[in-house]
């Protein structure tokens, strides 16, 4: 068997495994949704609850069948999952297809390029820190990193949002488009400036510290220190030798962020009114929209399984050791 | 390092970005609005008091909230036994998709409101409605199971076109995000969670709108929302009072402050064995400092509330039955119904100590922040109120032994706000009706003849004994009616004043009439 065969098949046996995680994790769902505090009735009502005719709360109730074993509305809900049909948002009045179908891109957009900006300000950042180490350049990287790992996004947005939007006037404060233009690729890149900003420089701490210390981890290893000693230059000697092994834990850590990510991305599409899918899952979860809920429920889990899964065959395709068993 | 390159990004960008504080011509309008419409059908709740934008109902109030008539010729009647109401249709009325509006669009809608598959929120609002027909293709009759006086009051819902509903499933069908209607504007796109354009209808039938553009941007975050604006995104926008401040001394903006009837009140349990007591209740009623509230907590932003109805309804209201703030009368009242003080200063009654928790739902600061202001008032006549952050769903569960902070009304008719809340025939029932079990006679059968009776005089007379009773008796302790603050630029002429419900977002508010608003030369 060959070595692409075999990530071939760790491919297939961990995209076989993904089925039973993700019936398990949507079926967790629907118990945690369903012992949560809130009351789908109640939040779809709104203030109008107050005064509104028992006989009518009642029938919305059988409507919904929100007071049925949590089984049977699991059961319900998967039986048209797996046939394609994702069924209606309660709290949106929507199909669940349009809710997801309207926002998804939005967040992509704006996670894909936050990440990738992540992730290249985490390698240059961390590589200058190692590379410098104990100097003020290094000093003030990882001080900073550390400062924006404790500052909550909610906050960073804000201050952003002040600063560029209301102070300089740089860029505008939020949305996709300004006033009642239509989407163009120039706007859009405009609006997508701060929130990307805010989510990349909220993100990236981690992967700069983290590439920090792996790097200076490996200077101490037998051969960085004898690329050292045969005096390769000190630029070589960090790019190409240090650099290198110590890339492949990153590789994990990227899989592991993913889930933070999403958070993160909650967070600055609300402070941005970025009309992306982060703020309609918090809709979900708070309203207990139990369509809604489980399908981006599932999509998230995939993401997080297929980024975990790509940071494995990345590691196994970059480290011929690394063995492929399990 | 890493500043430098943001700034390189930011410049970047910064080249193809346009400035945040464009300033269009007048004829548009741009409205950072704090709450997005779930959807647009006027089926399933959405604007369901008028000033709907891109419907019309059979009736729309005035500034001063008189009902006109709109789609309705003249206003609909009622027959002597108040039971059959007739409406006359407009003629050459069509929908913005050039299609004629007929009595079948009226019947198709209200028909749809009360049909049991549609989960419509404002159903219960037709509880009365037994049948509705179309008597000719202009002819709309109502009939009612039993009289109810402010029925024409629920005719300003939007109509919806009957042809663009018919078979499919209201709950999630697409006219919810992209309807049509007769009214001023047409949606031209919503994308959710940012922004909905709506522009003019050039062929509505009240003449076209001066303001051909209006984009409404949804920032539910204050502080977001106050940033935007301060950058000139927004020509107007609704802040809390204290953000508003700040532009008081701004060239260029005005600060709209509109009344209310939403109102903030401590519904006190008649179960309770130390509250079951009127005087006791009263007595917490008068020791309640509401003006302090009000500059405290609201910036000087309410009116103090002693009864769900509104001071600002001068038809119904009766300022003889407000709440003075009284200590001395309150620390009476108390010791009468036999609550002494102890050496401790706290009050207590055959070994019971009087005590009253203070719920309040734990994400409302609002409301935090007036359940802490009560409690300590009431505190200050010796009881012991602990105040607790909770969830309405436990608020509803401990309604026999605790007070809430509850919130509601709205400035149309008393019965709307008042009935299902004070009327013993609610009290013990499930759901959010009737919540403090509050019992008394005189209030019921004075809230019955306000809402049977047609004659104005006789409901008048009704709702002064219902205020009467009520404050002699008072099962809640009404706390404020809410001011709304609004920031506008002042390029527009035609604005009116109008008493506001709870709602406040893209209908009602201070740009409730914006289809007269013209721009300033």
């Amino acid at each position: 068997m060959t070595r692409g065969q075999a990530i071939g098949r760790l491919a297939l046996r961990r995209l076989a495994f993904a089925v039973p995680v993700l019936l398990v994790v949507s079926f967790a769902l629907f118990v945690l949704a369903k012992a949560s505090p809130f009351d789908p009735i109640e939040r779809y009502f709104g203030v109008r609850i107050i005064g509104a005719s028992p006989e009518r709360v009642a029938q919305l109730r059988a409507n919904w069948g929100v007071d049925e074993p949590v089984v049977s509305q699991y059961w319900a809900w998967l039986r048209h999952a797996v046939t394609g049909d994702l069924g209606d948002s309660l709290s949106l009045q929507q199909p669940v297809s349009a809710v997801i179908g309207d926002r998804l891109g939005w967040t992509v957009l704006l996670v894909s390029v936050g990440f990738t900006l992540a992730l290249v300000l985490g390698l240059l950042l961390g590589t200058l820190a190692a590379w410098r180490q104990g100097s003020w350049l290094d000093r003030s990287i990882t001080g900073g990193c550390y400062a924006l790992e404790a500052a909550p996004v909610f906050w960073v947005g804000l201050a952003v949002l002040y600063v560029f939007a209301l102070q300089l006037r740089w860029l505008p404060g939020g949305g996709v488009t300004t006033g009642s233009e239509p989407v163009s690729a120039g706007g859009v890149a405009a609006h997508l400036v701060l929130p990307v900003a805010v989510l990349a420089i909220s993100q990236a701490p981690w992967f700069v510290l983290f590439v920090r210390q792996n790097l200076l981890e490996s200077f101490t290893q037998d051969h960085v220190i004898g690329a050292r000693a045969r005096g390769l230059p000190d630029h070589l000697v960090v790019s190409g030798h240090a650099l290198r092994t110590s890339l492949l834990p990153f590789l994990t850590l990227l899989g592991a962020r993913l889930p933070e990510l999403i958070t993160g991305a909650l967070l600055v599409e609300t402070v941005f009114s970025w009309p992306g899918i982060a703020r309609a899952t918090v809709e979900a979860a708070l309203n207990v929209d139990f369509a809604l809920l489980g399908a981006l429920t599932v999509m998230a889990t995939g993401v997080v399984l297929v980024g975990n899964l790509l940071a494995d065959v990345l590691y196994a395709l970059a480290d011929p050791r690394v063995a492929l068993d399990g | 390092m890493r500043r430098a390159l943001l700034l390189a990004v930011v410049l970047l960008a910064g080249c193809s970005s346009p400035d945040g504080s464009t300033t269009g011509p007048a004829t548009s309008i741009v409205i950072g609005a704090g709450s997005e419409p779930e959807n647009l059908n006027p089926v399933l709740g959405y604007a369901p008091d008028g000033a709907a934008k891109i419907f019309d109902g059979l009736v729309s109030r005035d500034a001063s909230l008189a009902l006109k008539p709109a789609l309705a010729q003249e206003l609909p009647t009622a027959s002597a036994d108040g039971l059959t109401w007739t409406a006359k249709l407009r003629k050459d009325i069509t929908f913005s998709d050039g299609s004629p509006l007929t009595a079948d669009d009226v019947v198709f809608t209200y028909r749809s409101v009360v049909d049991k598959k549609v989960n419509s929120t404002i159903a219960s609002r037709f509880d009365a409605l037994a049948g509705v027909v179309a008597k000719d293709p202009a002819t709309v009759e109502f009939t009612l199971s039993y009289p109810y006086a402010p029925f024409a009051q629920q005719l300003a819902l939007g109509i919806v076109p009957a042809a663009r509903l018919t078979g499919t499933d209201i709950n999630s069908a697409p006219f919810n995000t992209a309807p049509v209607g007769t009214g001023p504007y047409t949606v031209e796109t919503w994308r959710k969670g940012d922004r909905m354009v709506l522009k003019a209808n050039e062929k509505y039938w009240g003449g076209a709108p001066a303001i051909k553009s209006v984009t409404v941007v949804f920032v539910p975050d204050d502080n977001a929302r106050a940033t935007r604006m301060a950058a000139g995104e927004f020509d107007g926008t609704v802040l809390p009072p204290k953000l508003a401040q700040t532009y008081r001394d701004r060239s260029g903006y005005k600060i709209v402050r509109n009344p209310s009837a939403d109102y903030r009140g401590l519904g006190i349990p008649s179960e309770l064995p130390f509250t079951s007591s009127p005087q006791v209740r009263r007595a917490i009623n008068l020791g309640i400092n509401r003006q302090a509230m009000i500059d405290a907590v609201l910036a000087g932003s309410g009116k103090p509330a002693s009864t769900p109805i509104s001071p600002y309804l001068k038809d119904w209201y009766d300022e003889k039955t407000a709440f003075t703030f009284d200590v001395a009368e309150a620390e009476k009242l108390l010791d009468e119904a036999g609550w002494r003080k102890g050496a401790d200063g706290k009050r207590a009654k055959d070994g019971q100590a009087a005590k009253l928790p203070v719920l309040y739902p734990a994400p409302d600061v609002l409301r935090k922040e007036l359940a802490l202001a009560a409690a300590s008032d009431i505190a200050k006549l010796g009881i012991d109120a602990p105040v607790e952050a909770t969830t309405f769903d436990i608020m509803l569960q401990r309604r026999k032994e605790a007070a809430s902070v509850w919130g509601g009304g709205d400035p149309y008719d008393p019965d709307t706000a008042a009935y299902t809340l004070l009327h013993s025939k609610y009290a013990g029932q499930d759901g959010y009706v009737n919540m403090t079990l509050y019992k008394n006679s005189t209030v019921d059968t004075a809230l019955d003849t306000a809402r049977r009776s047609l004659d104005p005089a006789t409901r008048k007379q009704a709702y002064h004994d219902f205020q009467e009773a009520y404050a002699a008796d008072p099962g809640w302790a009404f706390l404020v009616f809410l001011d709304h603050t609004y920031v506008v630029r002042d390029r527009w002429n035609g604005q009116e004043t109008q008493v506001e419900p709870h709602d406040h977002g893209l209908v009602h508010a201070v740009w409730w009439n914006l289809e007269r608003w013209t721009p300033k030369p």
